[in-house]
């Protein structure tokens, strides 16, 4: 039976709603009035913070991102997390640019048999096509019963790897739906 | 007048990360140089080698060791603008760019800075550099914006060993003498700080716990304010019409300092340097 | 730790301001080493020689802690009369057998011999025939209890585990130790002294390793030696104690519990597997169930995790759909299948951010992913593997050309964390909610959003299908959909399966109800609960409490164990095995060291952890002969996953290559084997054979230096996540060779030449670092030259450099079929 999730309720549990910049920049005890030149604007004062956690290591550091506007413009350390109390390395640090970067992709590159080039391709159209070969090649290299009788219901034809720095929930569905159709090549960067 | 607010850094605990350095960047909003695409230097693990206007925190290396290696130790120490009570910066700046703030911090004003680069002859640190991008003259300003907000500066916050201190000034000298004291007491005897006190140029807002003379880590021993210094040293370095300039315009400055610390000593407000 | 993982030497560094003592044991000086108390070189490759010698050391010093020895370890009780050591038979253990094909071994062991000496006979091919005709999975478990082992309290017969622990170390002297890993002797003592010093009631002490000790043909013995060591100590399951792995990636946990690895399902059960008796699921239980552990419920979670895959289509007459699911028939590990891939056995392939362009003996794998039909990237920015057929070193040498090149190649762009909500589960176990910040640009989309699509599809395109092997798939449960009219509003992106939705289904629920299971003490072997992993249930336990994004930290005061941040698994324990925190009558070891313990008033073990044993066990209950379960253990056996609930200094079951860590020499070594001569390598590590797959020889004088790999903190793996970002590049912007003044003098290189490295496999070039801070060691008499390289380079990104993986070779550890990339033997020249 379906049972609706309320989206973020949890979060009220947790008390790690995310609210405004502002409202987390107290504590230092010190005498905000401007003396000799006028305050300066904090670029996140009206900015939503979002706890997360960094995507490098193991060590899982709590993160906040900082949005204004639909667009981080800010990724820091997250004092409340008693993983690391603020403190990240310069991997952490430099998250921001993993997200933002001119270098990133946008768009799906594809590469024909015996192409030169790359081709921007549509999104759903490539998801078709990557179906479709799934399906061809498992059908094709599919072994219910091995010579020696035992029942395997599996192909080893194609082979899944990655990626140690994905989701629990990518790796819950990507392992079940491998499994389901009979992949068993499976792998991750946890074995290397 | 807010308390006078800094950083201590204990280079006894740094281990090289340079997460300030990139926390800086990111807060800041500072390029990488040349976007990333840059030589291995071969001193060590430093490649981003000195402070500029795009590089306000530098992790420096240095490693000592013997040929038997019976003394096997790797220095690390993170620099950053010394943010003077006594700044030369300020004194030489001629468009009264460069505050002091209620932090007793010193800032480089982006909107009145012109990039006369006085005060990059002026820091016997050489901390200051111009930022290609925006033509002016950069440094840190442990981070004014936030310290105005009440939040901790970004390369302070990222540091994991707590080498990079921040809080009160008057509170990080207590806790660097306990920490020198505990050295000492382990046996490391050639720790010392730095900066810590009126001595080098009426103290340090960005001071340092050193384990070896300041020299070894590239500091200067004795710094001097380009009032005292610039007609041996900094005047005949520099190129020759800025420089020569440069002696009025500290005058000038001086003054008008004077003139200033006269009226806030009028108004009942104590001085905040010291 | 401080090299590579700064943010947790932060609770070091918090440690030795309160006088902790720090010692760094590395081929190389790192920054850890420079914030250590005490810096220890050894040649890379040589820890069980070092961990054995300090295993004699603890052992002929009589510095181990003997009360928890005695009663948390199995040092005290009795192996069979047919065991032979490595010392009775010259390097290996007895059971040596030549390897079945395809296994990619010489030889392999049979562990009969291994076994516990039991107080009455044991037929355990009977007991199964007698288990198979019962009616129930808990009847069958019941069936398969062993008598109990015999045991020697004394510790003094010469069959018990203490005893023949205490043999096949006592070749490990101090100055063995000197000869094969080249640490001078005063310091290896000094190292032992300092253990012994700061482990007993008062005090613990702790290892924290990373790839240094695991990529090697024996990386798992390696792990081994220093948990016995740790047991012996009695710094297991202790504040303050254990091994800490130091794991590289935000989730490589995760994947490991929820398993994207060939040879294990959920929550560490084994894979079903042809070779061995799973031909039905009955066969699979009697396999795999321990029954005097906590594990005789396997049935429970084996049954809900078929729950899980096939929903209400699993049921009790079709063994809950268990035929359906595949079944492994070899080893299909990361090497395993790329050495498939060159022999063209592979057709297409799927590459979720994970980079093998640059892996291990990566020119070989670039040539083997010409071979495929087609292959799926998803990644970032066009990392190494996407580009391979136009940008590789082998297309710009011209032996690869693009138009001859079959390969169809997708490259789809990703979401990144901060666009994305989801978990990742740490090095500690602790499972963390990650929220969504913010859509992500253009075509970028989340890695679940790729599989709930791809699947989408496929249950379309088999929709129409009759024939049985698809049976399985069409009743694969796909519920991942949001409910109508709850799909987030403030996004651009459609298709995002439901997280929440995911959960259900990985914490489990009631099957008739749909009401979320508290805990896996509520799972069933009947159909009557379904739970994808049985270590994650309980991360959910009721609508709108989703304990993973649990944000309460302990306050200063408190004593740090953190229970309201995140959820650790299993139970949201943050210690494992903690009752051996307590003494055996269930009393803190030390006032210090106190984490959880027996309040007899209130007759439950109480602390500032969740007890990691029954609550209300007391220590004093006894075991109850012929139970299954816990009920089989007495109140004084922490271990409760394992079968007598000890700690298990000898390991009769479970380790491919030998119940002890013995020491072996790598693939590729500069000296032979001093300890064991007839016996150079680990008799069963893999070798994936390929013509381009050579090793050197011992001692080898074309390859005479050893070189060893590592990361730096400035950049991530093969730089997928950090060659590409100006900040990280210009930090370490090119790749180089750290080589000692020593050896550069020898070979006329100066700082920063340009220099020449080539193994076996390959050759690569780098700028030299000439640093101190590598040394040249003694070792066997002779001198050897030790170099070490990062390995984050590839030919993309801002930052490019060589691929220090062409060096390496395709051998791996036969427990887990990792390789060896720690210790090569290479050649270092001067390249103008």
């Amino acid at each position: 039976m379906a049972i609706t999730v309320s989206r973020r309720r949890f979060l009220k549990v947790g008390g790690a709603a995310a609210g405004t910049a502002a409202g987390a920049l107290l504590g230092l005890g010190v005498d905000l009035q401007p003396k000799q030149v006028r305050a300066q604007q904090l670029r996140i004062k009206d900015a939503q913070v979002y706890p997360s956690v960094c995507p490098y290591c193991a060590v899982g550091c709590g993160t906040l991102v900082h949005v204004v506007n639909g667009q981080i413009v800010n990724i820091e350390g997250n004092p409340k997390s008693p993983v690391n109390k603020g403190n990240l390395c310069p991997k952490g640090a430099a998250i921001y640019q993993l997200h933002v970067n001119p270098n990133r992709l946008t768009k799906v590159l594809y590469r024909k048999p015996y192409g030169t080039r790359w081709e921007v391709v549509d999104l759903e159209w490539a998801m078709d096509r990557v179906a479709e070969l799934v399906k061809k090649t498992r059908d094709e290299t599919f072994v219910e019963t091995l010579p020696n009788g035992k029942r395997v219901m599996h192909t080893t034809a194609i082979f899944s790897l990655g990626g140690a720095t994905i989701d629990n929930e990518w790796n819950h569905i990507q392992q079940k739906l491998m499994r389901g159709l009979g992949i068993v090549r499976i792998e991750n960067q946890a074995r290397i | 007048m807010a308390e006078p607010m800094g950083f201590f850094t204990d280079t006894s605990v740094c281990i090289g990360c340079k997460a300030c350095e990139v926390a800086c960047k990111a807060w800041n909003q500072l390029p990488a140089r040349n976007g990333g695409k840059v030589q291995l230097s071969g001193i060590s693990y430093d490649n981003t080698v000195e402070l500029n206007g795009i590089q306000w925190r530098h992790v420096k290396f240095i490693e000592d060791f013997t040929p038997d290696r019976s003394t096997e130790r790797w220095l690390m120490m993170s620099d950053v603008c010394k943010h003077c009570v006594q700044a030369a910066c300020l004194e030489v700046c001629p468009t009264g760019a460069i505050i002091r703030t209620e932090f007793d911090t010193v800032v480089i004003q982006q909107n009145v800075c012109n990039g006369c680069r006085s005060c990059i002859a002026a820091c016997p640190f050489g901390v200051i550099e111009i930022n290609p991008e925006t033509n002016t003259a950069m440094k840190c300003t442990l981070c004014y914006d936030r310290l105005q907000a009440g939040m901790v500066p970004a390369c302070a916050q990222a540091c994991p060993t707590q080498s990079i201190q921040f809080g009160p000034i008057s509170e990080l000298r207590q806790r660097a003498q306990q920490r020198l004291e505990q050295l000492h007491a382990a046996g490391v005897m050639q720790a010392r700080l730095y900066g810590h006190d009126e001595s080098i140029l009426g103290g340090l807002n960005a001071f340092y716990l050193l384990l070896d003379e300041p020299g070894k880590y590239g500091l200067p021993a004795n710094p001097q304010l380009p009032s005292r210094n610039l007609a041996p040293s900094a005047a005949l370095s520099a190129a020759g019409a800025v420089a020569l300039g440069l002696l009025g315009l500290v005058g000038l400055r001086k003054q008008r300092m004077d003139r200033l610390a006269a009226e806030e000593r009028g108004q009942g407000e104590g001085s905040h340097a010291g | 730790m401080a090299e590579n993982h700064p943010v947790a030497y932060r609770y070091v560094a918090e440690a030795k301001r309160r006088g902790s003592k720090l010692i760094s044991i590395d081929p190389r000086y790192t920054r850890s080493s420079a914030m250590a108390d005490l810096y220890v070189p050894l040649r890379s490759g040589t820890d069980i020689a070092f961990l054995g010698g300090l295993i004699r050391y603890m052992i002929e010093n009589e510095k181990y802690f003997k009360d928890y020895v005695v009663n948390y370890t199995n040092a005290a009780t009795i192996i069979r009369d047919d065991f032979q050591d490595t010392e009775d038979l010259e390097g290996v253990f007895s059971g040596l057998k030549e390897a079945p094909q395809g296994t990619f071994q010489k030889y392999v062991y049979d562990n009969a011999t291994w076994q516990y000496k039991r107080t009455a006979a044991w037929d355990a091919a009977k007991a199964r025939e007698e288990a198979m005709k019962a009616a129930t999975f808990a009847e069958m478990i019941q069936k398969m209890v062993p008598p109990p082992a015999e045991k020697d309290p004394t510790l003094q017969h010469p069959r018990t585990v203490f005893q023949i622990v205490r043999r096949h170390f006592s070749r490990y002297t101090p100055e063995m130790v000197e000869q094969i890993c080249g640490t001078p002797k005063e310091l290896f003592l000094r190292v032992a002294e300092m253990l012994a010093e700061n482990s007993g009631p008062e005090k613990t002490m702790t290892f924290v390793y990373a790839m240094g000790w695991t990529q090697h043909t024996y990386g798992v013995q390696n792990i081994g030696a220093a948990a016995l060591l740790q047991l012996l100590l009695g710094n297991m399951g202790r504040p303050g104690g254990g091994i800490l792995a130091l794991r590289g990636h935000a989730t490589i946990q995760g994947s490991t519990d929820i398993p994207t690895l060939h040879h294990s399902i959920q929550g560490y059960m084994a894979h079903p597997d042809a070779r061995r008796k799973h031909d039905t699921l009955r066969d699979y239980i009697l396999t795999e169930t321990r029954p005097t552990s906590y594990w005789a419920n396997l049935p429970k979670f084996m049954v809900s995790y078929l729950k899980s895959m096939y929903g209400d289509a699993a049921k009790p007459e079709n063994d809950f759909g268990y035929d359906w699911h595949p079944k492994i028939a070899g080893d299909y590990s990361f090497m395993a299948s790329f050495h498939a891939m060159a022999l063209g056995e592979i057709k297409g392939a799927f590459f979720f951010g994970q980079n093998p362009a640059t892996s291990i003996h990566a020119s070989l794998i670039r040539r083997a992913l010409a071979n495929l039909d087609w292959m799926v990237v998803k990644d970032n920015f066009e990392i190494e593997t996407a580009a391979f057929w136009y940008k590789s070193p082998e297309v710009q040498s011209g032996e690869l050309k693009p138009e001859q090149i079959k390969t169809e190649v997708f490259l789809f762009p990703s979401a990144q964390v901060a666009e994305i909500e989801g978990t990742f589960t740490n090095t500690a176990r602790l499972i963390q909610f990650h929220e969504k910040a913010a859509d992500p640009p253009g075509d970028c989309r989340s890695d679940a959003w790729f599989t709930h699509q791809l699947a989408l599809r496929l249950k379309k395109l088999y929709a129409d299908s009759t024939l049985p092997r698809d049976e399985g798939f069409k009743n694969l449960t796909w519920d991942y959909d949001y409910a109508p009219g709850t799909y987030p509003t403030n996004t651009r992106i459609q298709g995002e399966p439901d997280v929440m939705k995911i959960w259900r289904e990985v914490n489990g629920f009631k099957t008739e109800t749909g009401e979320l299971l508290k805990g896996f003490g509520e799972l069933k072997d009947d159909g009557s609960t379904t739970c994808a992993s049985w270590i994650y249930c309980g991360a959910y336990p009721e609508e709108g409490r989703f304990l993973p994004a649990n944000h309460t930290p302990d306050p200063d005061d408190k004593p740090g164990t953190h229970l309201g941040w995140g959820f650790a698994w299993p139970a949201n324990r943050r210690i494992l095995y903690n009752r051996a925190s307590a003494d055996p009558n269930g009393n803190p070891w030390s006032e210090r060291k106190k984490l959880i313990w027996w309040d007899a008033g209130q007759k439950k073990w109480v602390g500032y952890d969740v007890p990691d044993f029954p609550a209300t066990k007391a220590p004093d209950t006894p075991a109850k002969p012929g139970a299954t379960g816990l009920d089989a253990h007495d109140g004084k056996s922490p271990f409760i996953m394992i079968a007598d609930g000890k700690g298990w200094l000898f390991v009769p079951v479970g380790l491919q290559d030998g119940p002890l860590p013995t020491h072996y020499e790598p693939m590729e070594s500069p000296v032979p084997n001093l300890l064991y001569p007839k016996w150079q390598n680990n008799p069963i590590a893999k070798v994936y054979e390929h013509e381009r797959n050579q090793l050197a020889t011992i001692g080898d004088p074309q390859f005479p230096i050893v070189l060893t790999t590592y990361r730096l903190t400035e950049h991530h793996l093969a730089g997928g996540m950090s060659r590409w970002l100006p900040w990280l590049a210009e930090l370490q912007p090119e790749l180089f060779v750290e080589i000692s003044p020593e050896l550069a003098a020898e070979k006329g290189i100066k700082n920063l030449d340009m220099v020449r490295i080539t193994s076996k496999r390959g050759t690569i070039v780098a700028k030299a670092l000439v640093t101190p801070r590598l040394r040249p060691l003694t070792v066997a008499g002779k001198t050897v030259h030790q170099i070490g390289m990062p390995w984050h380079w590839g030919f993309m990104g801002i930052s490019v450099g060589d691929v220090v993986n062409d060096l390496g070779a395709w051998v791996a550890d036969p427990n887990v079929q990792i390789h060896e990339m720690k210790a090569l033997l290479v050649n270092v020249e001067k390249a103008q």
